[in-house]
């Protein structure tokens, strides 16, 4: 029987269409329990390719028949062998290109909606890490906020659509993935900001993103406003694009709220956190729709595959916005913290410029989820 | 340490190290030892839970630079 080929695109269709799967990942048990494909339909089974190196015979009544079969490995060849052994036993499956190597780094471009004057405001979803980017397009412009670092994704798609990047924004210096930002604006010219207070060891040149700036996009002047809002990191910065939408970086997310760890001063930062989600945010307009930097959940995710929800209904469903007492709430986000992602010191210097790893080097930081958020 | 065999797996991509160690463990009679080169990344997790589950003991590794050494003697199944 044949064996065929699945491409992270094609998983991608799947997640969000909500379509069946079942996931033979072959890699070891400590890999598998640490990250996954999730998927609201999916069926797993992890048995690592070493244990089926006499054969495929004792799984076969564990794979289903009716449903489409992948088979899943860190960077393919492990699932392509299993692939073949199914398939002599008379099984018709599917192997991962590049696995799950590919799957973390694949990026879904999903529109969000319409600006004022015909621009487009679009969600880059990277399903395999829980990253979220964007670019907010008009009249022949474009601005990204916290761009993942493949940076060709951004920079084909600007030229697709026919616009030049004038802007790139993070809202803070990241400890999960590298920031593909400052190589962004060196490729095409464009203006390159950071928060100054997460700045202070960069090795480069950036513009500083002060609390108040803004910039416009395009003729028509779709704004896209910056609010200083510490917590995650004393200089996580929020903006607000034409008055519609609310880019809340890693301080507020659908089903929870940043964690004030990652750089190490989580006890120095929960005042800011706090005074960030009960203030600062509490005085914007309800209607705003809240576009985060991360999901962590699969739940989090729209039916469309967005992440995206009202800010007044968050303030009501987020737990993390409703804890009443300060103490209550300094715990909830300085006690029992999930595990810090993969090598999130390494990340913070490549993002300082401080090391510059290769690709390969840069693909093995990167693995496993991103953990940026306390529930 | 009294090394009975090497293998070369310099260069090769998983499940290849894996495959390869295999092979040559089943060539080995019970007790020997059999030194394993390897630069796949992946290899150390792999080969320690693989040696742990056909029950070989995995007596030591080395990681130098970019060369992984494993050194695994063969038990009684």
């Amino acid at each position: 029987m044949a064996v065929l080929k699945m491409t992270a695109a094609e998983v991608a269709r799947k997640v969000i269409e909500n379509n069946e799967l079942f996931i033979l990942d072959v890699r070891n048990k400590d890999a598998y329990e640490d990250w996954k494909i999730e998927g609201h339909s999916f069926d797993y089974l992890n048995i690592p390719y070493f244990d089926l190196l006499d054969g495929v015979d004792e799984i076969l009544p564990k794979i289903p028949t009716h449903k489409d079969v992948l088979v899943v490995c860190a960077k393919e060849g492990s699932s392509l062998m299993v692939a073949e052994m199914l398939s002599e036993a008379g099984r018709d499956v599917f192997f991962l290109e590049g696995g799950m190597k590919s799957w973390s780094m694949y990026l879904e471009p999903i529109k969000i909606g319409d600006l004022t004057g015909g621009g487009e405001l679009y969600q880059f979803v990277r399903l395999g890490k829980g990253c979220l980017s964007y670019m907010v397009i008009s009249e022949g412009e474009a601005a990204i906020i916290d761009a993942v670092r493949f940076t060709d994704v951004f920079i084909n798609f600007a030229n697709q659509k026919n616009v030049a990047i004038k802007h790139v924004f993070d809202t803070h210096l990241h400890a999960d993935h590298i920031s593909g930002g400052r190589l962004i604006a060196e490729a095409t010219g464009a203006t390159y900001y950071l928060p100054p207070k997460d700045a202070e060891e960069v090795v480069f040149n950036y513009t500083p993103l002060e609390d108040g700036l803004t910039v416009k996009i395009g003729a028509s002047q779709i704004e896209v406003g910056a609010l200083y809002s510490p917590g995650h990191t004393i200089g996580s910065t929020s903006f607000i694009v034409d008055s519609q939408y609310l880019l809340t970086g890693d301080i507020l997310f659908i089903d929870s709220i940043g964690r004030p760890d990652l750089a190490g001063l989580a006890e120095d930062w929960v005042s800011d956190l706090r005074d960030t989600l009960y203030r600062r945010y509490r005085d914007l307009a309800e209607d705003l729709i809240v576009l985060p930097a991360h999901f962590m959940i699969l739940e989090e995710l729209n039916d469309d595959g967005t992440v995206a929800k009202r800010l007044g209904d968050l303030l009501v469903e987020n737990h993390g916005l409703n804890i009443e007492s300060e103490e209550a709430f300094r715990h909830t986000v300085t006690d029992n913290l999930p595990p810090q992602p993969n090598a999130y010191e390494l990340i913070r210097q490549v993002n300082m410029g401080k090391i510059t790893p290769d690709n390969d080097e840069q693909t093995e930081m990167e693995i496993g989820p991103n953990r940026c958020a306390v529930r | 340490m009294k090394v009975d065999q090497v293998l070369d797996a310099k260069g090769l991509a998983c499940p290849m190290p894996i495959v390869r160690t295999k092979k040559a463990m089943d060539t080995l009679q019970v007790g020997q030892i059999l030194e394993v080169q390897a630069t796949d990344k992946g290899s150390l997790a792999d080969l320690t839970a693989w040696a742990a589950a056909a029950g070989h003991n995995l007596l030591e590794h080395k990681h130098e630079a970019d060369l992984f050494t494993f050194y695994i003697k063969k038990l009684e199944k």
